[in-house]
């Protein structure tokens, strides 16, 4: 008997070390990846954000010998969609902050500088210490700048003083967006909630926090709350049946809409914003206020022959095939995530359905063939309602609704699942495809 | 969120609970898991006994399951918003019930009383 039991401890040793083993090397999980392209070409991308970095990753594998050269001067990669939660105080500054240099693949070339010029004709990037480094096929994944110098009377150090919040600005302004709006959840007043007119990045931000401010405050029992959504146009979202939605929620919330109402200057001293509206400039007090500057394309390709200065109204997106992100003139070129001028898209989720397209028709490129490979327009957006909750809206350029999980995660339904997906899920998807993994 | 492979589910835990705390919550599931294993092994049937036992502890296991997640992630009862809610609800609760009867189980077995104390 006790011989017996000893081999069976035995045996199942060795079957906990197998299953350990099995665990450990993730068997099952990795697919089988195509044979590398053998190719000298030259790929410099400009930008090493999550469009960047994740088409370096992917492109990495697919291309041997490849000269890869990514241009970028930021040392932080920051987690954007994370912005929303740290400005809400549900998560800390560094929640969105990570080393660009742990993102990047080993055998490619980083210059850690700012590109000053392109010259899409001489096919060469000269960055701003006057290196010239040429190329045979760029890839745009600048992103975009903020220009809060077009809000008269703002400063970036107002910024969590005096009742001023920005979450845009980065993880330590989002803290510091935070430190206001989480005292305006204690006081109260009047809250104003604004976006610009120009395309943004991730129109659903400010109609999140304005959600999250407005649920901490009633949460925490402050009654006094007069809360007004800003929005640039006729609508609440640029998708007619998400704003329809966001209409009613706000109805059963008692958020005020204005309409046309575009934040035009700021006065902190006297805490009054002032609002360009279809009747001339409008003034508005408030105790919190929320700002969203106007968005455009870095100077590096603003100035360039890469944009059309008369579409855009100037803002300088590079002028690209909205299926293929392939450049209108210069077929070498493409855009991906912020930079591209296309009609939508500028979330991290389309970056993650951009890349794989622009991959496809670069290494098309390459090896002399076509691709197929098309970006619809995907973007998704978890819109969060409330802390808990959140609508899991996804559509594409033609405003249809294009649920992932069609009959069981209904796209227009406040969801905890969704809230879920947000807080904890997103992160990891989003890492796992800045490694070119998803 | 389309492609959900094995190495995006690890991500996405660690990202739930930490890395540190998710991996000592792994290695402690699998401690156990391992133990129940032996314990099943050793006394070559299960006892019905135990298990009855062990059944007692399943409600406080899928309560405290719940409580934790909810806790995790900011939110709470009032958050469910629609059927799947309920079901990834339950599915926790279910999840939290059957650990704790494994645990109860294993422990029972392992500390309080010998194999052949008693038979079935």
């Amino acid at each position: 008997m006790t011989h017996s039991l000893t081999a069976t401890r035995r045996g199942f040793l060795s079957f906990a070390a197998g299953a350990g083993a099995l665990v450990a090397t993730g068997a099952g999980t990795a697919a089988a990846a195509p044979t590398p392209i053998n190719t000298k070409a030259r790929i410099v991308i400009l930008g090493a954000g999550a469009a960047g970095t994740a088409l370096a990753n992917r492109l990495t594998r697919r291309l041997n010998g490849a000269e890869i050269t990514i241009i970028d001067p930021r040392k932080e990669h920051w987690y954007q969609p994370g912005f929303s939660l740290i400005a809400a105080g549900l998560k800390p500054a560094d929640y969105s902050v990570s080393q660009t240099a742990h993102w990047l693949p080993k055998n490619i070339t980083w210059i850690s500088e700012r590109a000053a010029e392109i010259d899409p004709d001489g096919n060469k990037v000269t960055t701003e210490s006057g290196k010239s480094i040429p190329y045979d096929f760029l890839v745009l994944a600048t992103g975009l700048v903020l220009n809060y110098s077009a809000i008269e009377g703002f400063e970036m150090d107002m910024i969590g003083k005096d009742g001023i919040g920005s979450l845009y600005a980065g993880p330590d302004y989002a803290a510091k967006t935070w430190e206001a709006a989480g005292r305006y959840t204690e006081d109260g007043g009047v809250g104003i909630f604004t976006r610009p007119a120009t395309e943004m990045k991730c129109a659903g931000a400010p109609i999140k926090h304005t959600f999250l401010i407005d649920d901490i405050a009633r949460k925490a029992g402050t009654t006094k709350l007069d809360i007004n959504y800003m929005a640039h146009n006729k609508g609440l979202f640029g998708v007619p049946i998400i704003s329809e939605k966001l209409r009613m929620l706000f109805g059963q919330r008692e958020i005020t809409p204005h309409y046309s109402h575009v934040l035009k200057a700021v006065d902190a001293g006297k805490k009054v914003a002032t609002f360009a509206t279809e009747n001339g400039d409008a003034e508005m007090p408030y105790d919190y206020l929320h700002i969203v500057p106007p968005q455009q394309a870095p100077d590096v390709i603003r100035n360039s022959a890469l944009t059309d200065p008369g579409s855009w109204d100037g803002r300088g997106w590079a002028t690209v095939d909205k299926h293929t992100l392939q450049h209108t003139f210069f077929d070498n070129v493409f855009a991906v995530g912020d930079i591209a001028g296309v009609p939508k898209g500028k979330t991290a989720a389309s970056v993650k359905w951009q890349v794989p397209v622009v991959e496809e028709h670069l290494i098309a490129q390459i090896t002399g063939s076509k691709s197929d490979a098309s970006y619809n327009g995907y973007t998704s957006c978890p819109l969060i309602t409330r802390v808990g909750r959140a609508m899991l809206i996804e559509f594409d350029y033609d405003n249809n609704l294009t649920p992932s999980f069609p009959g069981v995660i209904a796209p227009l339904e406040e969801l905890w699942i969704s809230w879920l997906m947000k807080e904890v899920a997103l992160k990891a998807t989003y890492n796992a495809m800045i490694r070119g993994d998803a | 969120m389309k492609e959900l492979t094995f190495g995006t589910l690890i991500a996405v835990f660690e990202e739930i609970f930490g890395p540190t705390l998710f991996w000592i919550m792994v290695i402690t599931a699998a401690v156990i898991t391992l133990a129940y294993f032996y314990v099943l092994i050793r006394d070559r049937a299960v006892s019905w006994h135990k298990f009855l036992r062990a059944q007692l502890s399943m409600p406080f296991g899928a309560i405290a399951a719940v409580l934790f997640v909810q806790k995790m992630t900011h939110s709470g009862f009032s958050d469910i918003g629609g059927p799947i809610d309920l079901i990834i609800l339950l599915g926790i609760a279910a999840m939290g019930a059957v650990g704790a009867a494994i645990l109860v189980y294993t422990f029972d077995a392992l500390f309080l009383q010998k194999p052949d104390e008693h038979t079935n």
